[in-house]
């Protein structure tokens, strides 16, 4: 008889298929983290208990998790204790349909300013992988084009990203880099971004909110979508823009957001912010080891208060409408 | 065959092959996340930096809690530095809650060592009846008591979850040596015990007592405590150790900070690599016939100096009442000298 055979057949072939590809998966080889490595000492000044350095932010969260701004750290030290880890950091940007014209500027910027002296890998998500210009990149420094669909809502691909990153980060960049930031390609760099932000699991204060009581800050207001927060919940309103950290909690991180972006689908609502609600529904569950001052993440359109003392990355002015259309 | 009932079961068949698939393709996903997790925990190695926590090494995820929001623009503490140059927070009050961190920290076993020999287990009483009101309430907390007569261990009531663990260890004739061996004893221990019972170790002097809250917001993988007596001090004031000869050499311009040998701690990984290179410095130092002007003291400041702690405890955590004048920017004394008198309580 033939159907029963070729049941059996496909169970087989299925049976087979599955095998290897555990098999594959089985052989995952993750860069591993190091324990601490002796810093040998270099010249910099003694730190000073008791006159506090005029930084007008918040230094430490109140679970103790260091702010980051200019004066809070020592360049040169850092620079001791994470030069011989060896590490490499990846970037991922999202460049689909008109955005591919944003990736030339990040990109040179980045090459000036981002992580110097570090090995760092970019993939850039797109649909077009020829509008990818190639830029001249310093030497341990690489551009990888991941190919993604494109859907016809913006707001469609903004959430997908959630999934892209943790799919990759599977597929290939967990052996690829160490750390790992998620960006927005329509920002440029404007000043050192080091590896005073490398953490576990680090996030950015959005520009527009910083200053705000939580009750004004956009998180998601109805119950019936998982990003909701309710009034008296919430640290910091964070931005989409700029999160990062070790691959393994960048993994679990945007996996988590897009469960949610997938439970809220299924329940035919999609949140306020997209998956910035997402993101900050989860960051007061799983609160970041690290918050970057909003001087990594700066909206130029604002004007630039005196507590900013230098402003990293910041957006690029641009016809959002005509963008998105 | 009719051709009807041919089709009949041929529909069964793909039905049933349609289900298999499906099954299996679920099944399918489900392990491949597993295993991609698996596969970075397991070979995700202890960290230098970022609060991981032992036994799950992840981002400790928190239930919903209520406590006031923290303001960007507004400084909890602008009298002293909370963060040093490296990220690792300065512990004052004022700078952590509570209630985020022992949610964050649920789960969590903490050892205590305490070095109780000859004469000093006269001070075991006071010592574990404030560790009882004090120290990481609320946490399961193992007590290590080492001490070479353990018919002296006082028996104390214990709230539930914690438990005293008497460790029989042999005793110095000169104090010096008693104190500097507490790094070979706990090294050994970590080894053979600590690093299946607990998460981290808190190695503390016993002739102290608790007289406020000291939590798990001091718990990090390596962290050492600011000696009460040089926190203001200039770094070529520091009693580092200054003789090239010893191990435990620090020049004049370099060191951060001066760290009390009667409070460190973190991870029982790091914990034991801090107490092996200690003892292991001190052998080379016998061996060379030169002895550390603070012993395990002089050793403790040069592991920090070259292996960062990720955590600072600020003088609250290490005061004494009798030699030193309390300023204002202690607003708590947690951790506190017991009076008594050297000549008499030492090498005998």
């Amino acid at each position: 008889m033939h159907c029963p055979r070729l049941a059996l057949g496909l169970g087989f072939c299925l049976l087979v298929g599955m095998a290897l590809c555990s098999l594959c998966n089985m052989k995952l080889q993750y860069k591993g983290e190091k324990p601490f490595q002796p810093v040998t000492p270099s010249q910099y000044p003694q730190p000073k208990l008791l006159k506090q350095k005029p930084t007008e932010f918040l230094t430490l969260t109140p679970w103790l998790a260091p702010i980051v701004s200019e004066g809070t750290f020592e360049p040169e030290l850092l620079r001791h204790i994470y030069q011989p880890l060896n590490l490499t950091v990846g970037v991922t940007v999202f460049a689909v349909g008109k955005y591919t014209q944003f990736v030339q500027r990040f990109l040179e910027s980045a090459e000036q300013f981002f992580m110097q002296g570090f090995r760092v890998h970019y993939y850039v998500f797109t649909n077009d992988p020829t509008a990818v210009p190639r830029v001249r990149l310093g030497s341990g420094r690489l551009v990888s084009t991941i190919p993604i669909l494109r859907h016809s809502r913006w707001e469609e691909i903004s959430t997908r990203r959630m999934q892209s990153i943790s799919q990759h980060i599977a597929e290939r960049a967990h052996r690829e880099v160490d750390y790992l930031f998620c960006l927005n390609v329509d920002m440029v760099f404007r000043n050192p971004w080091g590896p005073e932000t490398l953490g576990d699991l680090v996030a950015a204060v959005h520009p527009g909110y910083f200053a705000v009581p939580r009750q004004q800050f956009p998180y998601e207001r109805r119950p019936l979508s998982t990003a909701f927060v309710a009034d008296g919940e919430g640290d910091f309103y964070y931005g989409g823009a700029v999160f990062g950290g070790r691959v393994a909690e960048v993994y679990e991180f945007t996996r988590g957001c897009h469960m949610g972006i997938l439970a809220d689908k299924a329940n035919g609502i999609m949140a306020a912010w997209q998956e910035e609600s997402h993101l900050n529904r989860r960051f007061i569950s799983h609160k970041p080891s690290k918050v970057l001052s909003p001087e990594y993440l700066w909206d130029d359109r604002k004007p630039q208060p005196p507590s900013l003392k230098l402003i990293r990355f910041s957006t690029l002015d641009k016809d959002t409408d005509w963008l998105r259309s | 065959m009719d051709p009807r009932e041919f089709c009949r079961k041929s529909a069964k068949v793909s039905l049933c092959s349609i289900l298999l698939c499906a099954v299996l393709l679920g099944f399918y996903s489900q392990l491949t996340h597993r295993v991609v997790l698996r596969q970075m925990q397991l070979e995700k190695k202890e960290s230098s930096e970022g609060d991981c926590h032992l036994d799950t090494c992840r981002i400790p995820e928190v239930p919903r809690l209520l406590y006031p929001k923290a303001q960007l623009l507004k400084p909890t503490r602008v009298d002293v530095l909370v963060m040093t140059p490296w990220f690792a927070p300065i512990i004052w009050d004022g700078t952590f809650d509570s209630a985020i961190l022992d949610a964050q920290f649920r789960n969590i076993t903490i050892g205590l060592t305490v070095f109780a020999i000859k004469k000093y287990v006269v001070f075991l009483k006071l010592f574990l009846e404030t560790a009882e009101k004090h120290f990481m309430v609320g946490h399961k907390v193992n007590y290590y008591v080492f001490t070479d007569q353990p018919a002296a261990v006082p028996q104390i009531p214990l709230q539930e979850g914690r438990q005293v663990v008497v460790l029989e260890v042999r005793n110095y004739k000169r104090w010096q040596d008693i104190s500097m061996h507490r790094m070979e004893m706990i090294s050994n221990f970590s080894q053979r015990r600590f690093l299946r019972e607990v998460h981290y170790l808190v190695c503390l002097d016993v002739d102290m007592k608790f007289s406020d809250h000291v939590g798990v917001e001091i718990l990090a993988p390596l962290f050492g405590t600011l000696h009460p007596g040089f926190y203001a001090g200039d770094r070529q004031s520091f009693t580092y150790e200054r003789r090239p000869l010893s191990q435990a050499y620090i020049p004049r311009d370099e060191g951060d900070f001066y760290y009390a040998g009667g409070f460190f701690g973190g991870s029982v990984p790091e914990v034991y690599r801090l107490t092996v290179a200690c003892h292991q410095a001190m052998m080379a130092d016998q061996a060379n016939g030169i002895e550390a002007v603070w012993h395990d003291e002089s050793h403790l400041n040069r592991y920090l100096l070259h292996h960062k702690p990720s955590k600072v405890l600020s003088p609250e955590y290490l005061w004494d009442e009798q030699m030193l004048q309390r300023p204002p920017l202690l607003r708590k004394l947690r951790y506190v000298a017991v009076p008594k008198n050297h000549a008499e309580i030492r090498n005998r």
